[in-house]
């Protein structure tokens, strides 16, 4: 009983696999394999009960059923191949091997096991080589289908990966079996994958034996690549891919050298461009690999190559591949490793170099000159002993031309090549001081920069204060008294007139570079002399000694933070800067507003100089703020004697200044240190303790919060500075309190600068402090606020301010009650009062502040805040506007204009077709602003999104051909940049209006404004080129 | 550019102009600016092979920066444009408006007092043989024709003295007949457009 039924269990499924077998084989069903396998998986089958079941379809006379059978067992063993036996492996595989020499019509599924039994671990040793020497022998393999093709590739493939030493057993005989399954190969697909096993080859060194040649004929046959990926293919193949590929193959040996290298001369000399780049980038990746050996018989054609691409091209992309080559090239020969009997190529080739351009390195007005220079400093760039070789030749020719041409181009032209090669120095450091090439030319290289440094060309200037920084930078190279005479230069160089600015700030920025090599030549030669100009500067300007005095003053100031980018330095600037703005607010002098922004502004770049040392970070900190706040603090006090004098720092433009300072000084504190400084502000400006500041004598009380004067109140913008600059998790003491200060403030005073200061400090406050109780809290008091305001009269305007600060802070950290106020805010875009100051407010929303809510300052702002505002309120700004009564609908576009604006464009394109016909709308808007904004939204989208565009082109060009005779200038500058950049729809789109197009282009080209007829000049010319043969 | 023999293979190379600074005047909406001799120069800059001079020159070629000026216009046979060849210079433009002198240009609605204006151009060939001069002159014509109000008169004459047949070439370019019939064949419009063209 129990034996039957056991019996019953083994026949039953065995049954059903048969049942299967035949719905695969004979009903040409597909499902039945996969439930093979997956049976079989499973362990209901074995794969021997597999074979037994297809039995009959594997020997029956129809070649399509026996192809049918195999397949079946194929596609389980693709699935199975892990759970199968040494033992069922060998029998496997006999089987498979046998089936090679069956039917064409077999062959695909053959392949296909025995690329599943490729992946076998168990696999014996041996079999591998007998199936691949079956393969080899049975299959033409170039007369398979393409997926076929790829099969034998893979099945090669595994068996490289698993059993490389058996395969080498098989010697050359391998690769030459290799050689004829590739040979032929037509398919990208496969040649990505033939490519990858010859590197595989090459690289695990399998014996190519006799067969390099024709290794190498049967890739480079493909050289260069010519293949463009046809429309929506689906397999993703780039030109690139298989270019890399076959350059990995080519480059990977130097056994293929004497066979590649002539084809490389012969490619390089070819019409196609990018069969010249890819010659060149070859030949750079060959050098990675090649000797002087390989590269020997071919120097003089390489060179003759390079030379006149270089020499003759119009692409600045092949004269780039050009260098790169000679640079690999020339570093290839210096690397070699010689025989002693051997001469080295390096320098006979360096020799060629040399004198094929040296000539022309003696006609700084002619072509060549420059194409010479960059091949010279190509080599040169290789390795030390090239560039020394190179130097030493060079640069006395240069030096000696430098005095043989007197015009001050040609003179430029010479020293900007002599500062190429001089930059090249810094590549290799020199160990020893004596052996250091340039150390025998430094007094004739510094006199000559001298006399560039006074030539009255500003371009021979220009490069001779390169040059000097230059020369700086290399290690004790100049000496002090070079030093000095190079620093009398900047001094002289950095109070040049207006017009020679360009050299100024050149100037400066090279005493910027050299201070922090040579602090003490800086502070002992230029400090005292930038001192004294200031002092001097004092008394005439008291005298009031014209405006020539003052711009020298500020050009000293400039000077002054220019260097200080040493530590040290700025021990000896800040006390003077600071010293200097104490003078101007004292006393006698009657300081100009815009003489105190000057010192603001210095400072401030001192501070961003002093901001990644934490050590000058703190000093600065500490000594510039206290010094600030005192100064503006002794300016609010009530006092009758100098009314004028005070108010200078007290208006909006210096507070403006001193709060960039301020921030700029406190980003970079760490936080302990940021602690121990907040701890002294925020009492100031609370309880009026102004026990930290230096010479706190004041008349009266500091209470900026309470009833002090409008002068104090607006200190309120110092505050917000030094608070919304912390790092976030500094504590503020009496935050409550300060809070509820500052949005008083915010609300009720006639003065909008400390109303508005107030609500960006609150903002700025609420943006960074920690979700919770205490945030609702300040939230639900910001917006009892904001409504009482606008319901009532008075305060409206200032009640909108705070609004709109406060959802800018909450919009940029994706606050969810961001949404309602951005609400509100659509909301008022109806309001007839605040329509117009709403809709320019979504212009704040969008961009980034520089005082408050800045990454800098620690704020939290996150990536994607446009975009997610964007869509959360696009849709309500539509709408909006649909259903705005027609005075009002002006503000809903503009509103809108501003967010698209400020969009990243990539975000944008995809909203393009709902949004355009808004778009097309708000070009018909009279508002400029509008239609500005517009026509800027949708010059990038002309040029990004052509296809989108090109279904509008009727209305596009009648609304810009209208505005470009727009009353207001920009307009007209940027719809005729529009009508530019229509030109890159396509043409035959466009051709219909061409004519009536350069027709109305004549309007412009006669407009009364010089830049407007320059862009139609521009569009027009490019309309013409339309359509018409070579454009 | 495929190695092809070149008629002159390491020409003189002369500096390019800066860009024209825009000045306070020509920011003001109300100031009205008359055409002048930089102008029409300028009409024919166009980019050059950036880099062709020296390092620090590739920056310059952002999108709007394309061929629509004069001294740009790109020499049919090197990578380098007219100006720096020194084919065209500013001296050798001429703008002249037909006014007693010290009258200052009004335009009023678009309307302009002087109807009569006149752009004179004289070009060096860079060797007297240059077989290249009348497709240079014609190219210079061609784009005055395409960026000047109607109003002007032109001329573009090859400098005295600078060609083996500057007679010819000049008479060849002032024949308005010549000119149109030249530009109605496909061939030579090709060339034009292509020195008129961004080199990329």
């Amino acid at each position: 009983m129990a034996a039957a039924a056991a019996a019953l269990e083994a026949v039953a499924p065995t049954g059903a696999l048969w049942g299967l077998v035949q719905d695969f084989v004979m009903g040409q069903q597909e499902g039945p394999a996969d439930q093979v396998a997956a049976d079989v998986k499973s362990g209901s089958y074995t794969v021997l009960q597999v074979v037994e079941a297809l039995g009959s379809s594997l020997e029956n006379p129809e070649p399509r059923t026996r192809a049918r059978g195999i397949q079946l067992l194929s596609q389980v063993l693709l699935q199975c191949h892990s759970l199968l036996l040494e033992k069922e492996v060998v029998h496997l595989i006999l089987f498979y091997e046998n089936r090679l020499k069956d039917h064409h019509l077999v062959i695909p599924s053959v392949l296909q096991g025995l690329r599943a039994l490729s992946l076998c671990v168990a696999l014996p040793p041996g079999l591998a080589v007998s199936v691949l020497k079956a393969i080899f022998q049975e299959v033409h393999v170039q007369s398979l289908p393409q997926v076929d093709r790829h099969t034998v590739y893979s099945i090669i493939t595994n068996f490289m990966r698993t059993r490389e030493e058996e395969l080498k057993g098989l010697g050359a005989d391998f690769t030459f079996g290799f050689i004829q399954v590739m040979d032929g190969e037509k398919d990208p697909r496969n040649l990505l994958v033939a490519f990858r096993i010859v590197h595989d080859l090459i690289s695990r060194d399998y014996s190519l034996g006799p067969f390099a040649e024709e290794l190498f004929e049967v890739t480079s046959c493909y050289f260069p690549i010519d293949f463009t990926p046809p429309p929506n293919d689906p397999h993703g193949i780039q030109r690139e891919d298989l270019i890399l590929s076959l350059r990995a193959v080519l480059a990977s040996t130097p056994r293929f050298a004497e066979f590649l290298l002539p084809l490389l001369i012969e490619k390089v000399d070819s019409e196609i461009l990018s069969a010249k780049l890819d010659s060149l980038q070859t030949l750079n990746a060959c050098c990675a690999v090649y000797g002087q050996k390989e590269l020997k018989d071919f120097l003089p054609s390489l060179w003759a190559s390079i030379r006149r691409e270089v020499f003759q091209t119009a692409s600045e992309r092949v004269e780039a591949e050009g260098l790169a080559a000679l640079n690999s090239l020339t570093a290839c020969l210096s690397r070699s490793v010689l025989r002693a009997d051997a001469e080295d190529l390096l320098d006979s080739f360096l020799s060629n170099i040399l004198q094929d351009c040296r000539h022309h390195l003696c006609e700084p007005d002619m072509k060549l000159v420059w194409p010479s220079a960059k091949l010279l400093q190509a080599a040169a760039g290789a390795s030390a002993r090239a560039c020394d070789h190179i130097t030493s030749n060079v640069l006395p020719l240069l030096l000696e031309q430098f005095h043989k041409h007197s015009q001050s181009n040609q003179r430029r032209t010479i020293l900007e090549m002599i500062l190429g090669f001089l930059k090249l120095q810094q590549k290799w450091s020199y160990e020893d001081k004596d052996e250091r090439p340039l150390s025998g030319f430094k007094d004739q290289l510094c006199s000559l920069v001298f006399m560039a440094l006074t030539d009255p060309s500003t371009q021979l200037q220009l490069v001779g204060i390169r040059t000097l920084t230059v020369l700086g930078a290399q290690p004790d190279l100049l000496s002090s008294g070079d030093l000095e005479l190079a620093v009398g230069h900047l001094y002289r160089l950095s109070f040049l007139e207006e017009d020679s600015q360009s050299c100024r700030v050149a100037a400066l920025e090279a005493s910027g570079t050299l201070a922090t090599l040579y602090p003490v030549a800086f502070s002992s030669h230029l400090v005292p002399r930038l001192a004294g100009e200031l002092c001097i500067e004092e008394s005439d300007l008291a005298r009031g000694d014209g405006p020539t005095k003052c711009s020298r003053h500020r050009r000293c100031l400039q000077a002054l933070s220019a260097i200080s980018t040493h530590a040290s330095i700025v021990k000896e600037t800040l006390p003077l800067l600071l010293q200097h703005l104490r003078q101007m607010n004292k006393g006698n002098t009657v300081a100009g507003t815009s003489e105190v922004i000057a010192v603001c502004q210095s400072l401030q770049q001192v501070a961003e100089k002093c901001q990644q040392d934490p050590e000058s970070c703190w000093y600065f900190h500490q000594t510039a703020i206290p010094c600030l706040l005192a100064l503006a603090v002794q300016a609010s006090m009530p006092e009758k004697e100098h009314p004028v004098l005070k108010k200078v720092l007290l208006q909006d433009e210096v507070l403006a200044a001193m709060v960039s300072v301020i921030g700029t000084a406190t980003t970079h504190l760490s936080p302990d240190l940021a602690a121990q400084s907040v701890a002294h502000i925020v009492p100031l400006f609370l309880d009026g303790n102004i026990t930290f500041l230096p010479e706190n004598s004041f008349p009266g009380r500091f209470q900026p919060f309470q009833d002090g004067s409008s002068g104090q109140r607006r200190l309120v913008a110092l505050l917000m500075a030094f608070v919304c600059s912390l790092p976030r998790n500094v504590e503020i003491p009496q935050l409550n309190q300060l809070m509820r200060e500052l949005l008083e403030l915010s609300c009720c005073h006639n003065c909008p600068f400390s109303s508005t200061a107030a609500a960006k400090c609150f903002a700025g406050l609420l943006n960074k402090h920690p979700a919770g109780q205490q945030l609702d809290e300040f939230l639900q008091l910001a917006v009892d606020k904001v409504e009482a305001g606008l319901s009532s009269g008075p305060y409206r305007s200032q009640a909108f301010t705070l609004l709109l600060w406060v959802t800018k802070a909450l919009v940029l950290r994706y606050h969810p009650l961001s949404s309602c106020l951005t609400d509100r805010l659509v909301g008022l875009l109806s309001d007839p009062e605040l329509g117009p100051a709403a809709a320019d407010g979504f212009s704040l929303l969008m961009s980034d502040c520089t005082e408050v809510l800045t990454r800098a300052g620690h704020a939290e702002v996150r990536i994607m805040f446009r975009q997610r505002f964007f869509t959360d309120n696009v849709p309500a700004l539509v709408r909006g506007f649909h259903a705005a009564p027609r005075d009002v609908k002006p503000n809903y576009l503009k509103g809108l204009s501003h967010v698209l604006n400020r969009l990243p464009k990539p975000v944008l394109l995809p909203e393009l077709p709902t949004l355009l016909s808004l778009l097309l709308e708000a070009l018909s808007c009279p508002d400029s602003v509008v239609q500005l904004s517009t026509l800027s939204c949708l010059q990038p989208l002309l040029l990004e999104a052509p296809q989108v565009m090109s279904l509008h082109v009727d209305t596009l060009v009648t609304k810009f051909l209208n505005l470009s005779s727009s009353p207001s200038m920009a307009v007209r500058i940027a719809a005729l940049q529009c009508m530019h950049a229509v030109t890159h729809l396509p043409t035959p789109v466009l051709l219909p209006y061409k004519l009536q197009v350069i027709r109305a282009l004549a309007k412009p080209l006669d407009d009364k404004k010089r830049l407007v007829r320059k862009e139609a000049v521009s569009a027009r010319g490019e309309w013409f080129l339309l359509g018409s043969p070579g454009s | 550019m495929g190695g092809g023999l070149l008629e002159n293979a390491n020409p003189l190379i002369y500096e390019r102009s800066g860009e024209r600074p825009v000045t306070a005047g020509e920011e003001d909406e109300q100031v009205p600016d008359s055409i002048d001799a930089r102008e029409i120069f300028d009409i024919r800059r166009c980019r050059a092979r950036a880099g062709s001079r020296g390092p620090g020159r590739g920056a310059e070629s952002p999108f709007l920066h394309l061929p629509h000026l004069i001294r740009s216009i790109n020499d049919p046979e090197h990578p380098l444009t007219l100006e720096e060849l020194n084919v065209v210079e500013q001296v050798r433009v001429q703008v002249s408006h037909s006014q007693r002198p010290g009258e200052r240009l009004v335009w009023e609605s678009q309307k302009v007092s002087d109807p009569e204006s006149t752009v004179a151009v004289a070009f060096t060939p860079t060797i007297p043989h240059c077989s290249m001069a009348t497709l240079i002159g014609l190219s210079i014509k061609v784009k005055l024709l395409r960026s000047l109000p109607q109003r002007f008169k032109l001329d573009v004459h090859i400098t005295p003295g600078t060609h083996a047949s500057e007679h010819a070439v000049n008479k060849q370019l002032a024949d308005k007949e010549r000119v149109a019939a030249a530009l109605e064949n496909t061939h030579l419009l090709e060339v034009v457009n292509q020195c008129l063209s961004a080199r990329s």
